[in-house]
């Protein structure tokens, strides 16, 4: 290879330049977030994204926090199969996701590092974390990559997912990314395990230092809804209600619905704003993107926003009582009708869940 | 206390925008063009701090073309006191934003630097925090709720976050990108439109301001999403769950 490459220069210098840097070393570190002592599913797509960067990618994985789970999640991430380095960072600085200290963190692990990649999933932890990583290292962000098409050259939505820009990252190491999970699923994991573990090293905290932005910041408390069914982002199935629904009490019945095909629920934006569901649930440009296997909206008319959010759903269904609803332009089965008939029909009708 | 708003001019968020057909960006000539949602927000929530008698002076600023002059003075008719535009007719990208407004703030010293928490043509979800990042200072991001306590010099902020609602607190100055759910930005009324062509925009370049503007990345191309296959309208509720069951398989 380096012959050829040599050659090359004779011919074509920036060829040669073009060649070298495809095979230039790739070694990648992956921000990953943990819960409850194992990575959370967004990470481990965002360590499926870096298999696409290149061959002989070396992948070091960066897990911060404190305490007996950051010791679990660690081990568990260690046996991951493409993961050749787990980087431990323990201190009670790193308990909440406070973007000083975790961009801080980043900036530090790399200068020891030097990585040429570095990539997070594009959830609101990634996102609040990597762009400002990003500027301490001098280097320009590219966010909500859907596809790898080389070391360097990434495709992302732009104007709402109504088209797709390429991008080329021309700039130095490290090239950061986060990654639209659902655009790297995951294949099930306990099926290739390996049998000798990644290493497991501490990182250095010693000129992790105090005087910048680092304790100007404080987590004072998280309110989340505590709910039983699958998390939205990563369910098998969607059902999602509209601004059709027209009340809260309504919306009941797509819960109902969800709990019977075993669903997570979304809205829409005006669904939330009119107070029907809170606004964690809002599926779209400014909320969740999801990529399930089946989405059903109900009473939802399709504007772009929202259609932003549920582009790569395998099956779309609409359910809306205006024919000529945008939603019916993207759905696969659609029914003109009355959901406030439809949806008792449905629960009547549709098989238990397995 | 100042607080300096960052507004972007942007294709018009109702518009149904075309890819050029040599594949180079989207089509931006004879496009309405309107402030980014998100920036209207920050503006505002900047209007409303100083109402409440949280802030002495607004100033909007925004990079781009000499049209973003437009945008300027929409924010100025909103309420905003004076505006800058920095002019620059190339491409920016998030960070060479961040570097400008990082020379804008050291400039002008605001205590608080709200924005959008993404433009709606790039969707990059970036400028805030790397802004922030440049300044060493605290961010609150993706904002749906701000409460300034001016003696202690703090901000509270709620953050729209995957789990839920993350409250954070951060010392001042802080930079804060806002969400959706922050506030519903007001009207400018015509009193104010007529007001707000007095009022002043002072023009500067990345030069003036010592920014080096380059760029590390490349659009190699911008084509349109793959098309969903057209689907079929059902007539009965047994149809589709048999076309569920055993022609998609998914239930």
């Amino acid at each position: 290879m380096a012959i050829r490459a040599m050659l090359a220069v004779s011919r074509n210098r920036s060829l040669a330049t073009a060649v070298l840097s495809r095979y230039r070393f790739i070694s990648t570190l992956v921000l990953a977030e943990h819960e409850g002592g194992s990575i959370k599913a967004s990470s481990l797509s965002a360590v499926e994204a870096t298999k696409s960067l290149g061959e002989d990618n070396s992948v070091s994985i960066l897990l911060a926090g404190s305490g007996p789970s950051l010791r679990e999640a660690a081990q568990a991430a260690s046996c991951h199969p493409y993961v050749s380095q787990v980087l431990l960072a323990d201190s009670d600085k790193f308990t909440y996701p406070l973007a000083e200290p975790w961009a801080k963190l980043l900036h530090v692990v790399h200068k020891k590092g030097n990585y040429s990649h570095i990539v997070t999933a594009s959830d609101s932890f990634g996102k609040n974390i990597l762009p400002r990583a990003a500027a301490l290292l001098d280097v320009s962000p590219i966010t909500d990559v859907i596809e790898v098409s080389g070391s360097h050259l990434f495709v992302r939505p732009i104007y709402a997912g109504n088209a797709l820009s390429t991008i080329q990252y021309t700039g130095s190491d490290p090239c950061m990314l986060t990654i639209r999970s659902t655009s790297f699923p995951v294949a099930s994991m306990s099926a290739h395990s390996k049998s000798i573990a990644a290493a497991i090293e501490q990182v250095d905290l010693s000129t992790f230092s105090e005087d910048d932005a680092v304790g100007k910041s404080k987590f004072v408390k998280l309110s989340s809804q505590d709910t039983e069914r699958p998390d939205l982002g990563n369910a098998r199935i969607v059902v999602t209600g509209g601004r059709g629904l027209k009340s809260a009490e309504n919306f009941k019945m797509i819960e109902k619905l969800a709990e019977k095909l075993g669903a997570a629920v979304g809205a829409t934006r005006a669904a939330v704003d009119a107070g029907f569901v809170p606004n964690e649930l809002q599926v779209g440009q400014t909320g969740k993107i999801v990529a399930p296997e089946l989405y059903m909206a109900f009473g939802v008319s399709g504007a772009i926003q929202h259609l932003a959010g549920i582009r790569d759903s395998k099956v779309i269904v609409a359910i809306n009582k205006d024919a000529d609803a945008p939603i019916f332009q993207v759905a696969d089965y659609g029914i003109v009708g009355d959901l406030f008939e439809v949806i008792p029909e449905l629960l009547e009708k549709l098989p238990e869940k397995k | 206390m100042k607080i300096m708003v960052a507004i972007k001019r942007v294709i018009d968020y109702a518009v149904k925008i075309r890819v050029k057909p040599d594949k180079s960006g989207v089509e931006t000539s004879n496009v309405k063009m309107s402030m980014n949602p998100f920036c209207e927000i920050a503006l505002e929530e900047a209007l409303r701090i100083k109402e409440s008698g949280g802030a002495s002076e607004v100033v909007a600023v925004s990079m781009g073309p000499a049209q973003c002059v437009d945008t300027l003075r929409t924010g100025l008719a909103m309420g905003a006191d004076r505006a800058i535009h920095v002019d620059y007719p190339g491409s920016l990208y998030p960070l060479s934003i961040a570097k400008i407004l990082k020379a804008l703030v050291e400039a002008e010293k605001p205590s608080l630097l709200l924005l959008g928490k993404q433009a709606i043509d790039d969707d990059c979800n970036q400028t805030g925090q790397m802004v922030a990042g440049l300044l060493k200072w605290p961010q609150g991001t993706f904002a749906s709720k701000v409460v300034l306590d001016e003696e202690k010099q703090v901000a509270t902020v709620d953050r729209e976050v995957d789990g839920g609602l993350e409250t954070v607190c951060l010392e001042l100055p802080a930079v804060i990108t806002t969400d959706l759910r922050l506030n519903q930005p007001r009207y400018a009324t015509l009193p104010n439109i007529m007001k707000a062509k007095s009022k002043v925009i002072k023009k500067v370049t990345p030069q003036d301001l010592n920014v080096e503007i380059r760029s590390d990345l490349e659009v190699v191309q911008v084509t349109e999403p793959p098309k969903r296959k057209a689907g079929v309208i059902v007539s009965s509720i047994d149809e589709l769950i048999d076309k569920l069951k055993n022609e998609a398989h998914v239930i």
